[in-house]
């Protein structure tokens, strides 16, 4: 709990919902015919609607991006290093906003939402989600708030997946992307940790093919392990050595099966608070849809030409230890970008901290990030005072 | 606007506008950012150094980072105009592979570098029996970056025998400003020199 809300904080934050009743075509060939979508915004939008920065979460991630639901709220949002007054996204510059994406478990509608149909909930049958489905719903509440052209989409790992897909499918829709610790579709080996973490859910016996609503029970167990296997893919070999080395939790070694080491207790903990408030089938569903980004794919497989729609200036960022999204997946989108001719700066970021690394503070990631933005903020008032000019003119 | 650095402004007399630029160590950007608002060249820089990086970015300059020294394969063959590359290619680990891959990349390129037969290096060589430590040139031997140092003929010969040829070529002082004697003997009285080199 902060005693004082920190200067530097957009402060206490309401969520918000948005119901849509058109209904929304799914890649898998479903069709969403009403839902909802939670977010919250920071900041004030201009007269003229120019300075929107809509914020992509990541696998886990929520609309709570930055500041507090309340003064009892032990941390703040997700991305509250980045996003406030003064900070890399300065909200006394831009309106901020982040949603929960459809398919997820903070209040947008997801599996865990009862299905109008059945009037239980979706559960398992709730449509497997992909990028361009997010998109295309974020496309609707930027309509929804009354925001024709996004100064920025900002997203870092799956959200700046997003923010690509975004570049690429909605080019005059935006004016500026930035693609932080992102790849431009998954590897093998991260598809692989992905099915060991889905394994761990669905070999779980509460998890009764995804109805264990029905039956008052989750699959504790299996998401504890998806936790934890994720868990290791986000630190870097570093970071773990750095925070436990081989430090056990008592004095001695107890030829036993129970935790001993430091880094068994973490991974633990991790594993047991997430299993209590994530969704087990959303956590299905998210692994999903990040085995199936390949924006290239539509494109003959040729980044290139998928980037080349793009209109819009790229910021992209990756971090040094980052082994789940190297910095050379950065540098292919990067090198597709250049290809296409686009505007695009890149920079790989010195960190120990593995892909968290986006969400941790860190000094040159700020100055980079925060030049960028400034730049955008900067385009956005430009955007604004000729439109008056214009104005005036008439 | 203007450029600082002189060789700077020898330089983007040399680039047609709305050519695309590669250039290579770009340090903050001032030369990119010049051709782009004078010549509406669209370019990108190369560097290493993380505040020349956010400085570039500040800028609106397209800044990526990259290591020189591992190449430039991840640009296609002739997809440049020009590429660029100021006082640097004397701290290659390889300037003839660098220059091949500069030629490979771009239609042509300029490059920039000290000329260690300069009149002062080798009166300083000569009288004080010591690596020579002037403007252009500020390092001691053991801290210095730059590990290939050239004189012009050198460079020639290295073009001569690579089959690149030298479209033009600018010489002067470390202000890059002519001097009759720079243009009559430029290998003994130049300082610095801007090659534009070609297949």
């Amino acid at each position: 709990m902060p005693n004082a809300i920190p200067e530097d904080s957009v402060g206490i934050v309401e969520p918000q919902i948005a119901r849509f009743d058109t209904p929304l075509e799914l890649t898998c060939g479903r069709t969403l015919d009403s839902y909802e979508l939670i977010y919250e915004t920071y900041g004030t939008l201009n007269s003229d609607r120019s300075n929107a920065v809509l914020i992509c979460h990541a696998l886990s991630g929520t609309h709570h991006a930055a500041g507090y639901h309340s003064m009892d709220d032990r941390k703040p949002g997700w991305w509250d290093a980045y996003i406030g007054p003064g900070k890399c996204i300065d909200t006394n510059r831009f309106y901020v906003v982040c949603l929960n994406n459809l398919g997820g478990c903070s209040g947008s509608t997801g599996p865990t939402s009862i299905d109008p149909k059945t009037g239980n909930q979706y559960g398992p049958d709730f449509p497997v989600m992909t990028v361009p489905d997010w998109v295309n719903s974020q496309v609707r509440l930027g309509e929804y708030l009354g925001i024709e052209t996004w100064a920025a989409i900002v997203g870092g790992s799956l959200g700046g997946m997003q923010a690509l897909q975004w570049s690429i499918n909605h080019p005059e829709r935006m004016r500026n992307t930035v693609i932080i610790a992102a790849a431009p579709r998954l590897t093998a080996q991260n598809i692989a940790f992905n099915e060991v973490a889905r394994q761990a859910i669905m070999s779980d016996p509460e998890f009764h093919d995804g109805r264990y609503a029905d039956h008052n029970t989750i699959p504790r167990h299996g998401l504890r392990l998806a936790r934890m296997v994720g868990h290791i893919t986000y630190l870097s070999e570093h970071s773990m050595g750095d925070k436990f080395g081989r430090d056990l939790r008592t004095d001695k070694i107890n030829f036993g099966y129970d935790v001993e080491f430091q880094v068994e207790s973490y991974l633990r903990y991790q594993g047991e608070t997430f299993s209590e408030s994530f969704d087990a089938n959303t956590y299905l569903l998210m692994t999903k849809a990040l085995d199936y980004f390949d924006p290239a794919a539509a494109f003959g497989g040729d980044l290139s030409k998928a980037v080349a729609q793009a209109k819009s200036n790229f910021l992209l960022v990756s971090f040094s230890t980052d082994w789940r999204f190297a910095p050379s997946r950065s540098e292919e989108i990067v090198n597709a970008l250049t290809e296409a001719g686009r505007n695009v700066s890149y920079a790989c970021v010195e960190s120990p901290h593995g892909h968290d690394a986006f969400l941790i503070p860190n000094e040159r990631y700020e100055a980079i990030f925060s030049a960028f933005m400034q730049r955008v903020a900067d385009q956005a008032e430009n955007v604004q005072a000729t439109e008056k000019g214009e104005a005036a003119c008439i | 606007m203007h450029l600082s650095r002189p060789d700077l402004a020898i330089i983007q007399n040399w680039i047609q506008p709305n050519s695309r630029v590669l250039d290579l160590g770009c340090g903050s950007g001032d030369l990119l950012d010049f051709l782009k608002q004078k010549k509406q060249v669209h370019g990108y820089g190369l560097e290493i150094d993380d505040q020349k990086i956010t400085e570039c970015v500040a800028k609106g300059v397209n800044v990526i980072e990259q290591n020189l020294d591992d190449g430039l394969s991840n640009f296609k063959d002739q997809s440049y105009d020009v590429v660029v590359m100021t006082q640097a290619l004397q701290a290659m680990k390889r300037p003839d592979l660098m220059l091949e891959e500069m030629l490979r990349v771009g239609k042509e390129c300029i490059v920039t570098f000290p000329n260690f037969a300069y009149w002062r290096c080798r009166f300083y060589l000569a009288v004080k029996g010591e690596m020579p430590v002037s403007k252009s040139l500020p390092h001691t031997w053991y801290n210095t970056p730059n590990i290939h140092l050239s004189t012009f003929r050198d460079f020639e010969q290295l073009c001569k025998s690579r089959n690149m040829h030298i479209i033009d070529r600018a010489v002067g002082n470390s202000e890059h400003e002519s001097h009759w004697a720079t243009n009559l003997w430029p290998n003994l009285f130049g300082e610095v020199a801007i090659y534009r080199v070609t297949r």
